[in-house]
């Protein structure tokens, strides 16, 4: 009995180990149930994810990857972080779809289907950088709630669409327009159809840039059921959280939009500096716009052992935000002397840069390698974590590995 | 005799058909728990089946409480009951904070996320979250741990 009891845990842990997850199905497991069910809900399968992603939470999937598993210069799917604040929708007819246009300052509503939007606009293809606004939270002290997001809620694909502005100027819109809010059809965690997830958006400045998208394709193919299918909107350099899923509506709005996750403190950091721990007050909190500059050394994975004499050679990328990463810089000696890396521009605005280095061990010993991107305002990434904020956004403290030369 | 034969002849068709119908019968059968069962078809890893079936809910290991993750201790199933209805355990158990933190993350889910009034359950549940999920002081950066070395061939 107690040997039969042994294999059975140990074969669902072994299962669990295998998905990554935590065992959180059994309890559902009614008596008597064999669990074949169970590969219908392994997200690798479900989202054609590596299965070295990291699953942070299953109700609602939050999934990152790792730096290492972003070394492609274009982020295929199966290395591209998942953040969901509700159920993901089910499976959709693409063809029903109609996107609606329509708030205050809109001049006259008006409804697309698909088909419409490919037909009537100009298709535009962009490389776009979008990092979870929370990306690096699991470093601040004290700690923010929230998922607990390492390095890996970012990534760099090409989405094709058509430009937002081109929808927005023919549909007409008023000189009042502040905001560009997006309606989604993902289902709340309370499972109330009433109730609406995530509604954000983007300042009007940022609607009528050339790279914000009405996007329906990524890397060249349907966009992922968990990345917005059929419609997002991509609205690169941002928040990803203002980059709307599976949206079904625009609305121009004459103020800043007030959709949920729009309040403070949602995707806002205080207007002013605190220290850590400090309670702020919802109207001293301000929305995050661009995101700051980072980079991330994807090649090689932390932990490489080399043989003394050999040279190292490290590569990855950096972004920021809106801006350009205009220098890229490596140290091996934690701060103390920095060694530059050679920087490629970007594909596009909003695209991430490639960087490599070779770099030379003087002697054997333990190394951390850390890398520090600046952009074109000359702001460079901290050694330390950034500004303490409540919801623990923004952190973009130079990314490092650990290397052993023998 | 012409009577025996036809008789004999009778008697072929009639065996004949109630395999054929038998037959007709069992793949029937079979086809219907396909379509229930469709998952019989997906060839499923060796494993004995028996395996998963009578797993216990309640199944502690090393202070773990294996269904969801969480920390063995008093309060545990009023915790699961009270904290796992709408999301993960997991995105409880990713997360650190003081007593006053996590009462104001239960008060921001009851605002703004339709969580319910705790009730008597409150206390629990708190007392449970602040002891076993309470923040640790990682200081401004904290050193690389669990890293897993590798030769690295160039």
């Amino acid at each position: 009995m107690e040997r039969r009891k042994f294999i059975k845990n140990t074969l669902l842990g072994t299962s669990a180990t295998c998905l990554g997850l935590d065992i959180v199905f059994s309890s559902n497991l009614p008596d008597n149930y064999i669990p074949i069910a169970f590969q219908e809900t392994d997200p690798f399968a479900l989202f054609n994810k590596d299965k070295d992603m990291q699953i942070l939470n299953d109700k609602p999937w939050n999934i990152e990857a790792q730096a290492h598993l972003l070394n492609d210069n274009i982020t295929p799917n199966k290395y591209m972080f998942i953040r969901n604040n509700g159920l993901i929708p089910e499976i959709l007819d693409a063809r029903q779809w109609k996107l609606t246009i329509d708030g205050e300052s809109v001049k006259n509503a008006t409804s697309f289907n698909i088909q419409e939007l490919k037909s009537k606009f100009k298709q535009y293809t962009y490389q776009l950088t979008l990092e979870c606004g929370g990306n690096g939270r699991s470093e601040f002290n004290p700690p923010a709630k929230g998922n607990q997001w390492t390095v890996g809620a970012v990534s760099s694909a090409e989405w094709t669409g058509v430009r937002l502005k081109d929808v927005l100027n023919d549909v007409g819109i008023k000189s009042n327009a502040v905001y560009v809010g997006y309606h989604a059809i993902d289902l709340h965690l309370s499972q109330d159809p009433e109730k609406e997830v995530i509604s954000r958006g983007i300042p009007m400045k940022k609607a009528m840039q050339d790279e914000t998208l009405i996007a329906f394709k990524m890397n060249g193919k349907d966009i992922p059921r968990a990345h917005g299918f059929p419609l997002r909107l991509v609205a690169g350099g941002y928040p990803a959280s203002a980059s709307g899923k599976w949206i079904n509506r625009l609305s121009v709005r004459n103020k800043v939009h007030d959709g949920p996750k729009m309040e403070s403190p949602s995707y806002r950091v205080p207007c002013d500096p605190v220290a850590p721990g400090t309670q702020v007050k919802d109207e001293d909190m301000c929305i995050i716009e661009s995101m700051p500059v980072k980079s991330l050394i994807t090649f090689p994975k932390s932990g490489a052992i080399i043989k003394k004499g050999n040279t190292l050679k490290i590569n990855g990328h950096a972004w920021a935000g809106e801006l350009e990463v205009i220098k890229m810089e490596y140290s091996i000696d934690f701060g103390v002397t920095w060694q530059s890396c050679k920087l490629e521009k970007p594909a596009n605005r909003f695209a991430w840069q490639h960087f490599q280095a070779d770099v030379n061990f003087p002697k054997t010993g333990y190394y951390e390698v850390w890398a520090r991107a600046t952009d074109t305002n000359g702001r460079s990434q901290p050694m330390l974590v950034p500004g303490w904020n409540p919801k623990g956004y923004l952190n973009n403290a130079c990314h490092r590995i650990a290397i052993k030369v023998s | 005799m012409e009577q025996q034969k036809f008789r004999k002849k009778v008697m072929r068709i009639y065996y004949a058909l109630s395999v054929f119908f038998g037959l007709l019968l069992l793949l029937s059968a079979g086809l219907v728990y396909i379509s229930v069962n469709p998952s019989v078809l997906i060839p499923s890893p060796k494993t004995n089946s028996n395996a998963y079936v009578d797993i216990d809910p309640n199944r502690i290991e090393n202070g773990i409480h294996l269904a969801t993750g969480f920390k063995d201790d008093d309060g545990l199933q009023v915790v699961i009951s009270q904290c796992t209805p709408c999301h993960s355990a997991k995105l409880v158990t990713q997360n650190r904070a003081t007593k006053e933190g996590w009462i104001s993350i239960i008060r921001w889910m009851q605002d703004t996320q339709k969580l319910w009034d705790l009730g008597a359950n409150e206390d629990i549940v708190v007392s449970y979250l602040a002891k076993n999920y309470a923040p640790e002081n990682t200081g401004r950066r904290a050193i690389l741990t669990d890293i897993e070395w590798y030769e690295l061939e160039n």
